[in-house]
């Protein structure tokens, strides 16, 4: 697991159970039915899913985050990768790999609240890319735990509405994703 | 430059003329009527069906008597919904299937089109691979990958979805197509570390015993287990679908281990030191209660799908490869050990716990089928439904070789036995094939009767009527406080007059001084298909009996007195 920023008791705990797989494929229509179906056979939760084309023409990357008994996770890994349209299925549960994610939040505020939330903006990196008169929208990029965090300091404004990129990866220096 | 232009259809002919294909089991409907067309001028040979559900099995019982893809033909929507069950039954038992649905025009898909089904998606769960082709172009790569998907690997059925517009228009692409599945590898021989674990493991075993699993008849490895068991002197249990992987006659065979296995064939398992399985997924039906499954012995396991390591037991070595390969790559490493005590064990236990019935009180299932055995000796191909007729053919047929039984394992579909008799006949037109089928499944595809008395096959349908459904009777009787609820099939017809009504040549045994005469008789009978019905008492129960959910040590070898507490296991 990397380095769990600004992490609170709850969401350390949360994410020991949290598995981090990507997966290689073919794109081909109903490829992503098929991923889902066996999370859903297995009783897994899908948690995230992040699906974009790949370097190659043709296929896709899916960065899928779940949470299920960890018994399980070996074979449903495997029952990913014997998908014919699935290239390859990766676990990078536990290792090092360079996870992001990125979210947008935006706010129902007075201008007295602007001030004390500009700080935390400013805090964590964040970035105002929607400032009206009574909402700002907030754009932060960052581990899952940091958007966790940033989500929680400002939980005693008014959120309006939250929408999370889901969390991408990719492995570090010659390991494949 | 060529004046005509094959339609879609004509070049999936053409594609399917290139792989092989003998029959196409099908049914017609509007948007597969361009396929259908183009099978007119083709030598492949079309084998019309009563129902969709009756020509998947067909080509099941084909391929499972073969080894090759069995080819289904039918139309969108109900036609290729019927054929669900069919899929299921051969994606749980690993047979090779290649399905053509029909499928509405292109311009109709997803706005509910006449007889529109998205089977694709219906499917997903039940096939090893699918496709909707959408370019007419694609017809002989999709063509050439799903038979290719279909028939190695781990075996299994793939669908291909045709729309109309497809099949009807013109497909400029030439007959051969290269594949494309980078996806898709096929696991060869196993890896040199994990043989030389396994061959350890072998060497030090007292008590070794070989469970042989359905793998070790698709990949054609009877000789390779043999020797391996004759070189270790292990004694080869069998799976319901590996009966004949292994010559069941062998000396060192104990016939099929599990819930309604011999009760030798489970103790042996109980008591080994050491448990080979080949080509088995350790289904619930042998293991039971799985966290108490032979916890004294340790366990190989050899699959060409790693999918199955870990899933139910975790056993000490896992090879990956197809069985035939690792057990000739294995046979080297492996020398003879001397197990004569435990042999002698497992032998008394065969001598005190033989398979038996009894032959007063009316005529019973098991007296045919242990009479049908010694009449046909193992030349003759077996398939079954399912149920109680199916443990009992199961316990008293005697498989000798490869592919010579087909039985509906993991899906357990009743109306499976006759269509696939069916399909299995028209693969090898030179052996007999009986059909063992209970009541209540038969009536689910006899309709394929006709089907039979029309291409004049040798099928015996052997149907073994108590006018109950039996296996679901035994459970209420023993565990249910014999609250019967819903077995009863009164209203049977008279199934003798039934295939009269098909020109089918007909026999009933009544009493039990008829079955060798009658059977003598049917099996004699060449001039086509006929049916056997066999009147047997209404209440009997297949012994020996592992409740589901319980451990091999607690099998119930004869029907107890006293109250049995419900199963906790699934079905």
């Amino acid at each position: 697991m990397s380095a769990v920023v600004h992490s609170l008791p709850d969401e350390a705990q949360r994410t020991s159970d949290f598995h981090r797989i990507s997966l290689f494929v073919k794109n081909e229509p109903g490829v992503l039915a098929r991923v889902a179906m066996v999370f859903s056979r297995r009783g897994y939760n899908i948690e995230s899913l992040v699906v974009s084309t790949a370097a190659r023409e043709g296929y896709s990357r899916m960065t899928i985050t779940s949470s299920g008994d960890p018994e399980t996770l070996e074979q449903m890994i495997k029952q990913l990768a014997k998908l014919v349209d699935v290239v390859h299925a990766i676990d990078h549960t536990g290792d090092a790999a360079y996870e992001t994610e990125i979210a947008l939040i935006k706010l129902r505020c007075s201008s007295d609240e602007r001030h004390e939330i500009l700080q935390i903006v400013e805090h964590f990196g964040a970035k105002v890319v929607d400032f009206a008169r009574d909402s700002l929208m907030i754009r932060i990029y960052g581990s899952s735990e940091k958007l966790d965090a940033i989500r929680d300091l400002l939980g005693k404004f008014e959120i309006a509405e939250i929408v999370r990129s889901g969390k991408i990866l990719m492995a570090r220096g010659r390991a494949t994703t | 430059m060529d004046s005509k232009v094959a339609t879609g259809a004509e070049r999936l002919i053409e594609c399917l003329e290139a792989e092989g294909v003998e029959y196409i089991f099908g049914l017609s409907g509007g948007a597969a009527i361009p396929i259908f067309d183009a099978l007119v001028d083709s030598s492949i040979k079309l084998i019309l069906t009563r129902h969709e559900q009756g020509a998947a099995h067909m080509a099941d019982g084909y391929a499972r008597a073969t080894g090759r893809p069995g080819v289904v033909l039918v139309t969108s929507g109900p036609g290729a919904t019927n054929t669900v069950t069919g899929l299921l039954t051969a994606h749980m038992d690993s047979v090779p299937m290649v399905v053509i649905t029909g499928q509405c025009v292109t311009d109709m898909l997803g706005k509910d089109g006449f007889q529109e089904a998205d089977v694709t998606s219906i499917t997903y769960a039940v096939v090893k691979h699918s496709y909707l082709v959408r370019r007419s172009g694609d017809i002989p790569r999709i063509t050439r990958e799903a038979f290719h998907l279909a028939g190695t690997g781990r075996p299994g059925p793939v669908l291909v979805d045709i729309p109309k517009n497809i099949s009807q228009g013109p497909c400029l692409a030439p007959l051969t197509s290269e594949m494309d599945l980078p996806g898709y590898s096929i696991p060869s021989h196993g890896s040199p570390d994990n043989l030389d674990e396994a061959a350890a493991l072998l060497s030090s075993a007292q008590r070794p015993v070989l469970l042989v699993g359905h793998g070790v008849v698709i990949s054609e490895a009877s000789k390779a287990v043999t020797q391996l068991a004759e070189r270790l002197g292990a004694p080869m249990v069998s799976t319901l679908l590996g009966k004949g992987g292994a010559d069941e006659t062998h000396p060192l065979h104990l016939g099929m281990l599990g819930m309604h296995g011999t009760a030798y064939a489970n103790k042996a398992t109980d008591a080994a030191d050491l448990i080979m399985s080949i080509g088995s997924r350790w289904d619930d039906r042998i293991t039971g209660k799985l966290d108490e499954f032979c916890l004294g012995a340790k366990k190989i396991h050899v699959d060409i799908d790693p999918a199955e390591f870990n899933k139910m037991v975790v056993p000490e070595v896992c090879i990956e490869g197809d069985a035939r390969l690792v057990l000739e790559a294995l046979l080297p490493l492996v020398d003879p050990l001397d197990t004569s005590e435990w042999l002698a064990r497992v032998e008394a236990w065969r001598k005190k716990y033989p398979l038996k019935y009894r032959k007063q009180g009316g005529l019973r299932a098991q007296h045919v089928l242990d009479r049908l055995d010694a009449l046909t000796q193992g030349r003759a191909i077996i398939s079954t439904d399912v149920g109680q007729h199916q443990m009992w053919a199961a316990q008293f047929c005697k498989v000798t070789e490869s592919k010579n039984w087909l039985s509906s394992g993991g899906a357990g579909t009743m109306g499976f036995g006759l269509p696939a008799a069916i399909g299995a006949a028209f693969a090898r037109p030179d052996q007999d094939v009986w059909a063992v089928v209970g009541d209540g499944g038969f009536q689910m595809t006899q309709a394929e009767l006709a089907t039979a008395a029309i291409h004049n096959l040798r099928v015996k349908c052997l149907i073994i009527n108590n006018n109950y459904l039996g296996m679901v009777r035994q459970w209420q009787e023993l565990f249910f406080e014999n609250r019967l609820s819903g077995v009863d099939l009164e209203g049977n017809p008279d199934f003798v007059k039934l295939a009269q009504a098909y020109g089918i040549k007909a026999f009933r045994i009544k009493r039990p001084g008829d079955v060798d005469r009658i059977l003598s008789q049917a099996d004699a009978y060449d001039e086509g298909p006929c049916v056997v019905v066999a009147e047997v008492v209404k209440e009997d129960n297949v012994f020996p009996f592992i409740p589901a959910g319980a451990t091999l040590s607690d099998m119930i070898i004869e029907k107890p007195t006293e109250k049995l507490a419900k199963p906790t296991g699934s079905t």
